[in-house]
């Protein structure tokens, strides 16, 4: 690993995990001035009433609810399974896509609306080809 | 506008064939279904082409090159899984504006094996059992849990979507597999991505469908006795849905094209004799019961305990086997569902037939999104 990789810190896993490297990670949306529909990641054009430069940064919340899921057995090589492939809506709008953790992958254990907060950590250990590390984002049920 | 008609179609029997070129595969089916028609290669205007895997190498020109150099118009089309279904919509299209009287549309497709999705791509690291999974079982099966949670449905219903799939097939000498499989069988194979087991995945295989399509005029003069007619042509994208984006929306892009076939030929989901929908995964032939209007919000899990989607029953669905046992080579299985509707209304579809059939109905859904929709009626 070179000397700048390890100073850069870590890295987020997608453009819109924002403050990757400090205490305060967040995810971040771009919400239409004029529908209010959200979005991840910059664009200029609203995709759902089609009004342009109107969409603004908004900071995403950190709690939700699980909307729906699948419990992951086969997945590609190396990837640890089972894992829990979750859709979550966040209070005050967006929905995102992430692994459930905390919980048992076993639909007994999963309930549909169950409260989830996001939270923040490396990404399982994950590195690119320079040897950066990552931050992701993870789901888990609200305390 | 002309009418336009199919007056030859035919599918090769759906297998691993890694010894053949796709366009080799393509130029079987293509002259299968000239010979169905009673048509030579130059009698064609033009040729439209699905496929996918080859979406970049003019596979329509080179199965003109195994076939008979023609020089006539070629277009090559990619939509995901809708590809079959838009290059045969394309070829519609071209008779229905009066530029062409008798086209020929083949889709082909060779496959690899194992997982399609997630496979990551971009820069940086992947995202798959990181931000949740991307693979194709696991994002139908997210799709069936939103089912589940909005009406109760149970592993359980899915399983036997795949039952009756595999048990039809048993009755289709061109399907991948002629397997039943019962239910316990179903429940307890490997569990790629819950509620969808390995035998609730469809099956990754070779094919190749073509159709020869022409107009009114055309089909007076080579005779209606086995022509089928195109009521309705339907291809949409999707519309905005507040999840669409994070989780792909197969409901609303299926819902709108339904609406519009059904205008279009001016019929309703009651005049439906049959249907071969895009059972990519057990979880997803559910959905479309309700998004095809075969029944009511809430009543799909009811349809498949009840049989009424069965061989027999009120309205019988994938009576070949679908995806999930007669295979889905992408770029085919568009007009593969047209070949299988067509065939029944003709009245050759032997065991499986569904007796009086008059209308029909294919579906098929392009991840990403794409819903291609064609109602077919009898002609004689």
């Amino acid at each position: 690993m070179s000397e700048s990789a390890q100073s850069q810190g870590p890295l987020p896993v997608v453009s819109w995990l924002k403050g990757a490297g400090s205490d305060d990670p967040y995810l971040e949306g771009h919400k239409c001035g004029s529908c209010e529909a959200v979005y991840l990641g910059e664009r200029s054009t609203c995709a759902k009433c089609g009004t342009r430069d109107q969409l603004k940064p908004t900071r995403l919340s950190n709690s939700g609810k699980l909307y729906t899921y699948s419990i992951v057995y086969r997945s590609f090589p190396g990837i640890e399974v089972p894992y829990i492939s979750a859709i979550v809506d966040l209070d005050g709008g967006g929905t995102i896509k992430g692994n459930l953790i905390n919980v048992e992958p076993d639909p007994e254990k999963i309930k549909f609306d169950m409260p989830i907060e996001v939270v923040f950590d490396d990404a399982l250990g994950r590195k690119d080809k320079e040897g950066n590390s990552y931050i992701s984002y993870f789901f888990q049920p609200a305390a | 506008m002309s009418d336009v008609y199919i007056v030859g179609v035919d599918m090769i029997k759906f297998g691993r064939f890694p010894e053949k070129t796709v366009p080799q595969l393509g130029a079987k089916a293509a002259l299968m279904a000239l010979d169905d028609a009673g048509l030579k290669i130059q009698d064609m205007q033009a040729l439209y082409c699905g496929n996918l895997g080859q979406a970049n190498a003019m596979v329509g020109q080179r199965i003109l090159q195994e076939i008979g150099q023609t020089g006539i118009s070629v277009v090559n089309c990619a939509n995901a899984c809708a590809t079959g279904a838009t290059a045969f919509r394309e070829a519609w299209m071209s008779i229905k504006a009066g530029v062409f009287d008798c086209v020929l549309a083949v889709g082909v497709e060779q496959m690899g094996r194992g997982l399609l999705g997630g496979g990551g791509g971009g820069s940086g690291i992947s995202k798959e059992g990181l931000l949740g999974s991307g693979t194709m079982p696991a994002v139908f099966a997210e799709a069936g849990m939103e089912h589940a949670r909005n009406h109760g449905t149970t592993f359980e219903q899915f399983a036997k979507v795949s039952v009756k799939n595999h048990h039809h097939s048993t009755m289709n000498p061109k399907a991948m597999y002629q397997i039943e499989t019962p239910l316990e069988t179903v429940m307890n194979s490997e569990m790629i991505s819950y509620p969808n087991t390995k035998l609730m995945c469809s099956v990754n295989v070779d094919g190749s469908a073509a159709a020869v399509l022409v107009s009114e005029k055309k089909a007076k003069e080579l005779g209606m006795g086995r022509a089928v007619k195109v009521l309705a042509s339907v291809l949409t994208s999707d519309p905005y849905t507040d999840r669409d984006l994070t989780m792909p929306d197969v409901n609303a892009v299926t819902r709108l094209a339904a609406k519009q076939a059904y205008e279009m030929a001016g019929v309703g989901p009651e005049d439906i004799n049959l249907v071969e929908l895009h059972d990519c995964f057990a979880t997803a032939e559910i959905l479309h019961y309700e998004n095809l209007g075969l029944c009511k919000d809430g009543e799909a899990g009811r349809m498949i305990d009840d049989g009424d989607v069965a061989l027999g029953g009120r309205i019988p669905v994938n009576v070949s086997g679908g995806l999930l046992s007669k295979g889905h080579p992408l770029g085919a299985t568009g007009i593969a569902n047209i070949y299988e509707v067509s065939t029944h209304l003709r009245g050759e579809a032997d065991k499986r037939q569904v007796e009086g059939a008059k209308i029909g109905m294919t579906h098929v859904i392009g991840l990403g999104s794409a819903c291609a929709i064609h109602i077919l009626e009898k002609v004689a």
